[in-house]
């Protein structure tokens, strides 16, 4: 029932927006989003102890991986939706968008919410296939919400790639479908993930390496891992600021999340060595790639792009060790950069509108100026290195931990590396964001309450978790039962 | 129809695939480009249709309709509408020309039959010709890394996706109809997606070529 819930309520907010835009209606989708976190909290706590819950005849199915993710999507997804208030807004004001522009907007965002909640909820492997599918669609609408030349470009590229990924993605469904159909169960044989757990100790081992390699590309395409990673900076950077958020802090680990699922199934029917070489490749490949372009970066909405690279490649370094310790700090760290870079993201929006340009050379002594929002991106940039006492440093240390006990120390060496060089980029172009005097006599402007109070509750939501457990204590490790080695 | 004919027609028609996709490297006029693309719809159509009469399932025979009418018919008509806005536009410069362009689509066809063992071994009679899927959806991925112009990138997307769907066909004999369905409709929107973006690139910017889109780089 409540998966229903999570499901529909967004759904219908998103029919109701098609109304011309008003801040209500903005108001309303928020409050929409709100109830799809309710959702998740209440299906977490009824599957963290017991058996998975089923909804349309088992086409929807929660178990505590699911109940999770509906978690981190309803979490970004509020604050997203907070600040689409103020964007719209803003927009409307500044006479670059329609109020019937403006409730396109409403009505795609809360239908992108609504593909990726299927995509965590659905049963069947290939119905999570079309909703990741149709997260591309949608957005590629948003990304080019602002029809400039720029965003017209990056959707392009946006649509072209994470196409030909995702049929990529779709290839390796057929592989796996393939491989099931001939482990002689006869008519039995279905596209539901568990079924194919049930059999996935007979499925042809040929098939399914292919098959993995297949999904490890197409899907990694749609969580930014390199060699596919190239539209990623671009969409990233030209998408409306609340679209960032989502995109980067939820869409990206929805498709992660269906790796998860796959490395599962491979994972029985491969052993855990194929599988971690996979990970391990792309996930190193993206730290490398991540920190060689970070260094050159002039925009500061790009570097926020290629840090979700970084972050990335540090879950897919985590999913490849694949011990309950290393999925649990896989999934911390999903939400704890869900919440930092949606944060950044916001607050890169707000600053985007306030200064006029994203190009870092031109933005100087955000502190001195605007104490408020250059505090926020400062905390959120501690946040996404991995300082204590936000959560990101936890679930980086476990990851560390748990890919030194598999033997993977030598990757984690390398990441580590990797994360230094990126660690001296992002405090070099930071600290010309942040400090220095502003100009003499210069105004102190302040930022309005709709924007610092759902940037501040993100990033103290992410030190409560990296300071305590309890909220999640029983959860993540439920969760990362369920596909772990 | 007898067994033999029947992995002959089959072969014919999937080889057709094959063929087309490797056409679309050697012509460079778009509007030839996209009647090849027709082409190719209609072989695909023609496998399934050859595979639903075979194994008596009427819905593969529907599904064959289907991928006639859309692959076939539809979305080359689009295409067609936005090159005769420009009927002399050829792919003037690819970045690997079209003698070398033929050589690399015999190399991953090469590398279609290599990867794909373990499929060929596992599906009897028509997991011989899964392959030549394999192969059309490596030269479609080729096409679209080496040409420049907005309609040779979807074309060379729809032979990727005509590729996967030739393997789906020859390896499973037609997948659970509603993910069929959904990325039937998801090829459908993208490149209604795609056709309406190089649009507006061709009235804003006055450009159908993906060199002159080079704002965004690093």
């Amino acid at each position: 029932m409540l998966a229903i819930i999570a499901l529909g309520v967004p759904f219908a907010a998103g029919l109701g927006s098609a109304a011309p835009w008003r801040r209500g209606i903005g108001w309303l989708c928020t409050v929409a989003v709100g109830i799809v976190f309710a959702c998740g909290v209440g299906l977490a706590v009824r599957v963290v102890h017991g058996p998975a819950v089923t909804a349309f005849g088992g086409l929807l199915r929660v178990d505590a991986l699911s109940a999770f993710m509906v978690i981190v999507i309803g979490v970004i997804g509020l604050l997203a939706t907070w600040q689409s208030v103020r964007y719209l807004t803003a927009e409307i004001d500044a006479g670059r968008c329609s109020r019937r522009h403006a409730s396109l907007y409403s009505v795609l965002v809360q239908g992108f919410i609504t593909a990726m909640l299927l995509a965590v909820l659905a049963n069947n492997v290939g119905i999570m296939w079309v909703a990741v599918e149709a997260t591309t669609i949608i957005t590629t609408f948003l990304v080019g919400h602002r029809r400039t030349r720029g965003s017209l470009e990056a959707s392009w590229k946006y649509l072209v790639i994470c196409s030909v990924g995702i049929a990529l993605a779709f290839l390796g469904t057929v592989l796996v479908y393939l491989a099931a159909l001939h482990t002689g169960r006869g008519a039995n044989v279905s596209l539901d993930w568990t079924s194919l757990m049930a059999v996935s100790h007979h499925l042809d081992p040929g098939v399914m390496r292919l098959a993995m390699a297949l999904l490890v590309i197409g899907y990694g395409t749609k969580v930014g891992l390199a060699p596919m990673h190239s539209w990623l900076p671009d969409a990233h950077s030209q998408s409306p600021a609340p679209v960032s958020a989502l995109m980067s802090g939820v869409l990206l680990t929805v498709a992660f999340y269906a790796l998860l699922r796959f490395k599962a199934i491979a994972d029985g029917a491969l052993g855990p060595t194929f599988p971690r070489a996979l990970f391990v490749a792309v996930g190193l490949l993206s730290l490398i790639v991540a920190a060689s372009l970070l260094l050159t970066q002039r925009d500061y909405k790009r570097m926020l792009g290629y840090h979700s690279i970084e972050h990335m490649g540090l879950i897919a370094l985590g999913a490849a060790a694949g011990t309950r310790l290393a999925i649990a700090a896989v999934l911390l760290h999903i939400l704890g950069h869900g919440l930092a870079k949606g944060v950044l993201f916001l607050t890169s929006g707000e600053i985007l509108l306030t200064e006029g340009t994203s190009e870092i050379a031109k933005v100087k002594a955000l502190l001195a100026r605007r104490p408020a929002l250059g505090g926020i991106f400062g905390f959120g940039l501690v946040a996404l290195l991995g300082l204590p006492p936000f959560s990101l440093f936890v679930s980086e240390l476990n990851m560390v931990r748990a890919e030194v006990q598999v033997g993977l120390g030598w990757a984690a060496a390398i990441s580590i590396v990797c994360m230094a060089v990126i660690f001296g980029a992002v405090v070099s172009h930071g600290r010309h964001l942040l400090f220095g005097s502003g100009a003499e006599g210069a105004p102190v402007h302040k930022t309005p309450a709709i924007v610092t109070v759902p940037l501040i509750g993100g990033l103290v939501g992410c030190a409560v978790l990296g300071v305590v457990a309890w909220p999640l204590a029983s959860l993540l490790p439920a969760a990362a039962q369920v596909v772990a080695l | 129809m007898s067994s033999s004919t029947y992995v002959g027609v089959l072969a014919l028609v999937a080889g057709l695939v094959l063929v087309c996709a490797v056409v679309t490297l050697w012509r460079r006029s778009l509007a030839a480009i996209v009647k090849v693309l027709a082409v190719q719809g209609a072989a695909l159509g023609a496998v399934a249709l050859v595979l639903g009469i075979h194994q008596h399932d009427a819905v593969l025979m529907a599904v064959a309709c289907l991928v006639v009418a859309t692959q076939g018919v539809v979305i080359p008509m689009w295409l067609d509408r936005v090159v005769a806005r420009n009927p002399a536009s050829r792919e003037a410069a690819p970045i690997v020309n079209v003698p070398a362009s033929l050589v690399g689509a015999g190399a991953l066809t090469f590398l279609a039959y290599s990867v794909t063992g373990p499929v060929v071994a596992l599906v009897p009679t028509t997991g011989r010709l899964v392959p030549l899927g394999f192969a059309t959806l490596l030269i479609g991925f080729f096409a679209m890394a080496v040409r420049r112009k907005a309609v040779s990138q979807i074309v060379g997307l729809l032979i990727v996706n005509n590729g996967i769907a030739l393997v789906a066909f020859l390896a499973t004999s037609g997948f659970p109809l509603v993910v069929e369905l959904g990325a039937s409709l998801d090829v459908l929107l993208v490149v209604v997606l795609l056709r309406v973006m190089a649009s507006q690139m061709g009235s804003k910017f006055g450009v159908l070529d993906l060199d002159q889109l080079r704002e965004l780089h690093d």
